[in-house]
C-alpha cells in the first residue's frame, strides 16, 4: 500500500472534480470513477478526498476501492486494452487474444501493465455486444473507446503497432 | 420552437407543473379532454404523422445503442448528414434503439409519406448515398432488407419481404420490447405517443392497493432470475409500518451472453423509468434509485437522460399528475462486480459500502436500503409492470405457461446464424429460439449443448432441446432461467473446458464473504484445472461432486448457491468428456492444450509465413521445401497460428506431443 500520509505526491486535484456528484454515500462510486479519471488510477490522497466528500470513513471508501473491478489502485497505462471474457468471446476465441496480447506486449506473470506504462491488459466483462465476439475494447488517452469486434491476433497485432506509429508521431 | 405532443395545445389548457391535470397523459393523443376544439385535435394530428415521417415528410432513423455503435453505426449517422445535405434532401435525420437483431447491424430505416418503410441491413457507410438516392429519389426499395408495410407505391416492393413475415419476427411476441428500434429513446414525446405512461395514469386511478392487485392478476414474476411474483414483493414492502421506504431496479445486468436489459434500456428508457414510479407509488415510496452495471454506461446516460426529461415535464418530482404522489429517481453507474446483481449487494454498493451480500432473511422488503422496507425488481420486470398498467392484466396472461404468464426476452449467442435478442412466450421451447429465430449453427458447426442462464445456470444437451423455457422445467434440467442469456456451444468446444470457464468467472467474482463459495469454488477451479491438463482421477470426480453439493447448499448467496450448476450439469450429461480427459488423457473436442498439438499440412501450406510472423514463441520455421513447420518442442500451444492461417493448414491432433 502506498504512503497514506503526505497530500500533494501525486498532485493536487482540481476543485471541480466532484461537480456533480450527490454528496451521500450513493455518490462515492462516481466520485472514486472522478478522481481515476484525473489520475489515470486512484492514490490514497484522492480515496481520501472521494471519501470526505460523500462523508463516509477513508477505510470503508479503500475497502470500496479495492472491491470493483473497474478501480485500480496502481497506475495503468495508457492505452488501456480490456478484452471481453464473457462467455461468447470465450468460445470464440479471447483466451487466445489476451495470451497474445500479454506475450507480444512482453507481460510477465502478474503484471497487467507494460514496463514504458503505454500499454496496460486486462481481463473484462462482458460488454453485452455478443454478435461481435470476440470483442476488445482499447480506452485511449483522450478518453474515447475502440471497440474491436471479432478481434484475433492478427487485428490486435495492427492496433498495437497503430498506436506505437501515433505515439511515435506524436513525439515528434 | 416546434410544438410537441408534450405542450399545452391552447390557452384553455388548464395544466401546468404547479397544478398538473390528471388526464393529461390521455389527452395527449386523444384530447383535447377540457374543452372542445378542431383545431387542437388537428395539431395533434399532425404532429402524430411529423413524429413518423418528420417536419419535411421523410425520416431517416439510425440506431444507436451499443451493439450498432460497435458495428460503426457513428460513422453510418456522419454518413447520413453528409448525403442528405449533399443530395439536398428535405428530411429528418433521427436515433432509435435498436431492434435486437445483432446479425443485421449496423442498419437504416427510412421512411416518408405514401413509401412503405424500409430497413436497410449491414449498412457500411460508403453505401448510405446510394441507399438514400435509391429510396428517395429513385423511390425504389429493391435493395431494401425488409418493409415494415407495402404500399405498392415504390418500386421493388414484391422483391423485399415484410419484416412481419420473416421468421426471427413472426415468431417474437412483441411486448415488452414493442418499442425498441422504433422509437427515439432520448424522447419522452416520442414515448408518450407510442402510449407511454398510460400504465402510470391508470396506477393513479386505481390507487396503490389495486395497482397491487392488477400486477398480482398478471401473474407477472420477477425477470431477474428468482421468479418472484412481484405483485407480492410489492405487497409485503407496502404492508411494513417501517417509513421511509425505497424502491430499486436492478440493471446490474452482469450475465455474460445477456444483453436484453441493455437493449432495453438504451431502447426504451422511459418504460422502466415509468416501472419504477408505478412500483414507487404502489409500495408508498418516494425514491427509487436505478443500479446500472459498469460495463454498459451507454444505458446508464440513456436513463439518466428519461430522469431528466421526466421531470421536466412533471412526470418525477412533486405532485406527479395530480396526484399527491412525489417520486424522484437517483440513477447510479456501478465500478463493475457480478455480485451486485444480487439484491443485499446491491444495497450494500448504494450505501457506499463494498457489495457484500448479507443473510437472508430478513428479506429487503422488511429492512433493506438504510434498514427500511425497499423493493428491488428488475428492468424489464419494471418495464413488464408498465406495460401491463397500460394494457390490462388480461392482455398479458393470454400468453405463457400454466405457472409463469407472459412473455421473456432472451437472448441467443454463440453458435447460430443470427445473434440477437428475442421476446418469445414463456414455454416457448429452447429449439424454437435457437432454431427458428437464431437460425441455428453456422455451416459445418453442430449444436452440442446450450448454457442457459449464465454461469449460474447449466448446460443442457442437444437431445433436450424441446424443453420449454420456462423457471419450473429448467430447473429440474439443471439449468436455471437466470436472466434468460442462451448461450449455444457447438460441437468444436470442450465441455470440461466450458465448465472451467464458468468457474474461473465465478471465483473471480465470488465477493469473499462466505468461505464455501471462497474456497470451494477455487478448489472445484483446481479439480477442473487438472482434468483438462490430463492428470485427473476419477477420485477426483466425486470430489468434484461433492464440493459442488457443499457450495450449493452452503454458500451465503446465490452466486456461490448456482455457481456449481454448470459443472454439475456438464457431470450429468457430458460425462464421457470427462472420461476421456482422465483416462485416455484425450480432449475429444481438440481444445485442451496440454492434451493436443498443433502440425502444419505441407500439402495446403502456401508459404504466406503468417504464423512465423505471428507466433510469440518463435517456434515456426521455415522447412528446406519452402513450408513451413512448427517446432513441438518450443511450441507454447498457444494456437495463434491456428487462427491467422488463411487456408486452414494449420491442425490440431490428439497427444501432448
Amino acid at each position: 500500500m502506498g504512503k497514506l500520509e503526505g497530500s500533494d505526491e501525486v498532485g493536487v486535484l482540481p476543485d471541480k472534480v466532484f461537480e456533480g456528484v450527490p454528496k451521500a454515500p450513493y455518490g462515492l462510486l462516481e466520485a472514486l470513477r472522478r478522481v481515476q479519471a484525473v489520475y489515470g488510477y486512484l492514490p490514497p490522497e484522492g480515496i481520501r478526498r472521494a471519501a470526505e466528500y460523500v462523508g463516509v470513513p477513508f477505510a470503508q471508501a479503500y475497502g470500496v476501492a479495492t472491491f470493483y473491478h473497474q478501480y485500480s489502485l496502481e497506475p495503468i497505462g495508457k492505452y488501456r486494452i480490456l478484452v471481453c471474457m464473457g462467455t461468447a468471446c470465450h468460445l470464440r476465441g479471447n483466451s487466445l487474444n489476451i495470451e497474445f496480447l500479454r506475450t507480444f506486449l512482453g507481460l510477465k506473470a502478474g503484471r497487467k501493465t507494460t514496463e514504458d506504462r503505454m500499454f496496460s491488459v486486462e481481463e473484462a466483462r462482458c460488454f453485452g455486444c455478443c454478435g461481435l465476439a470476440p470483442v476488445v475494447v482499447v480506452q485511449k488517452p483522450d478518453g474515447s473507446n475502440e471497440i474491436v469486434g471479432r478481434a484475433n491476433p492478427r487485428t490486435l497485432r495492427a492496433l498495437i503497432e497503430r498506436y506505437r506509429r501515433q505515439e511515435r508521431g506524436g513525439a515528434k | 420552437m416546434t410544438w410537441t405532443l408534450l405542450d399545452r395545445c391552447c390557452e384553455k389548457c388548464t395544466h401546468s407543473l404547479e397544478n398538473p391535470c390528471p388526464d393529461y397523459i390521455e389527452c395527449r393523443l386523444s384530447g383535447p379532454l377540457c374543452h372542445d376544439d378542431e383545431r387542437c385535435r388537428e395539431l395533434r394530428r399532425r404532429r402524430l404523422e411529423e413524429l413518423r415521417y418528420g417536419e419535411k415528410g421523410a425520416k431517416i432513423k439510425v440506431p444507436m445503442a451499443s451493439c450498432t455503435l460497435a458495428m460503426g453505426a457513428e460513422a453510418v449517422y456522419r454518413a447520413v448528414e453528409d448525403s442528405v445535405k449533399k443530395i439536398g434532401l428535405e428530411a429528418t435525420v433521427a436515433i432509435s434503439g435498436c431492434y435486437g437483431l445483432d446479425f443485421i447491424d449496423p442498419w437504416l430505416e427510412l421512411a416518408a409519406k405514401g413509401m412503405p418503410t424500409a430497413i436497410y441491413a449491414n449498412v457500411k457507410p460508403s453505401d448510405v448515398p446510394r441507399i438514400l438516392e435509391e429510396y428517395f429519389v429513385k423511390r425504389d426499395v429493391g435493395g431494401a432488407f425488409a418493409l415494415k408495410e407495402k404500399t405498392g407505391a415504390a418500386k421493388g416492393e414484391d422483391k423485399v419481404p415484410l419484416l412481419s413475415e420473416l421468421g426471427f419476427w413472426a415468431k417474437q411476441y412483441k411486448w415488452v420490447s414493442r418499442n425498441c428500434g422504433v422509437v427515439n429513446p432520448e424522447s419522452l414525446e416520442e414515448y408518450v405517443a407510442s402510449g407511454g405512461y398510460r400504465g402510470l395514469s391508470r396506477a393513479f386511478k386505481l390507487g396503490p392497493e389495486a395497482t397491487i392487485e392488477e400486477i398480482l392478476k398478471s401473474g407477472l414474476r420477477g425477470r431477474g432470475g428468482a421468479g418472484f411474483p412481484t405483485g407480492m414483493k410489492w405487497r409485503i414492502t407496502r404492508q411494513q409500518k417501517a417509513t421511509p421506504k425505497y424502491v430499486i431496479a436492478n440493471a446490474d445486468e452482469g450475465d455474460p451472453g445477456a444483453f436484453m436489459n441493455r437493449l432495453l434500456a438504451e431502447s426504451d428508457p422511459f418504460r422502466i423509468i415509468e416501472g419504477l414510479t408505478i412500483a414507487g407509488y404502489a409500495v408508498g415510496a418516494n425514491q427509487g434509485y436505478v443500479f446500472v452495471r459498469a460495463e454498459k454506461p451507454l444505458m446508464a446516460k440513456r436513463l439518466q437522460k428519461a430522469v431528466e426529461e421526466a421531470r421536466r415535464y412533471g412526470l418525477l418530482g412533486k405532485n406527479i399528475l395530480g396526484s399527491g404522489f412525489d417520486f424522484d429517481i437517483e440513477v447510479i453507474l456501478s465500478a463493475g462486480a457480478f455480485v451486485c446483481g444480487e439484491e443485499t449487494a446491491m444495497i450494500a454498493a448504494i450505501e457506499g459500502k463494498r457489495a457484500w451480500p448479507r443473510q437472508r432473511p430478513p428479506y429487503p422488503a422488511e429492512k433493506g436500503l438504510w434498514g427500511k422496507p425497499t423493493a428491488i425488481n428488475n428492468v424489464e420486470t419494471l418495464a413488464h409492470a408498465a406495460t401491463i398498467m397500460a394494457e390490462g392484466a388480461e392482455k398479458f396472461a393470454a400468453v405463457g405457461t400454466e405457472k409463469t404468464k407472459g412473455t421473456k426476452m432472451f437472448c441467443v449467442t454463440g453458435a447460430v446464424k443470427r445473434v440477437g435478442a428475442y421476446e418469445v412466450p414463456i414455454g416457448t421451447s429452447i429449439r424454437t429460439l435457437v432454431e427458428e429465430l437464431a437460425g441455428g449453427p453456422p455451416e459445418g458447426v453442430r449444436v452440442k449443448a446450450v448454457q442457459v442462464g449464465g454461469p449460474s445456470g447449466g448446460c443442457i444437451p442437444a437431445s433436450l432441446l424441446d424443453l420449454p423455457l420456462d423457471y419450473e422445467t429448467l430447473q429440474s434440467a439443471g439449468a436455471i432461467m437466470g436472466s434468460g442469456g442462451i448461450v449455444v456451444i457447438g460441437d468444436e468446444n470442450c465441455m470440461v473446458d466450458v465448465a472451467k470457464f464458468f468457474l474461473t468467472f465465478t471465483s473471480a467474482e465470488s465477493c469473499g464473504k462466505c468461505i464455501p463459495c471462497r474456497v470451494g469454488l477455487r478448489v472445484m477451479w483446481s479439480i477442473l484445472d487438472k482434468i483438462t491438463r490430463g492428470e485427473g482421477t476419477e477420485e477426483d470426480l466425486q470430489v468434484l461432486r461433492q464440493l459442488a453439493e457443499t457450495v450449493r447448499s452452503a454458500s451465503l448467496c446465490a452466486l456461490g448457491g448456482t455457481a456449481p450448476n454448470p459443472v454439475l450439469s456438464t457431470l450429468r450429461y457430458f460425462m464421457d468428456e470427462y472420461l476421456a480427459h482422465i483416462r485416455e488423457k484425450r480432449c475429444p473436442a481438440l481444445v485442451c492444450r496440454a492434451l493436443i498439438t498443433y502440425r502444419i499440412d505441407e500439402e495446403k501450406c502456401i508459404a504466406c509465413g503468417q504464423c512465423a510472423l505471428n507466433c510469440p514463441a518463435s517456434a515456426i520455421s521455415k522447412t528446406e521445401g519452402g513450408k513451413y513447420r512448427i517446432d513441438e518442442s518450443v511450441c507454447v500451444k498457444c494456437g495463434v497460428c491456428y487462427a491467422v492461417c488463411p487456408v486452414k493448414a494449420v491442425y490440431k491432433v490428439s497427444g501432448a506431443g
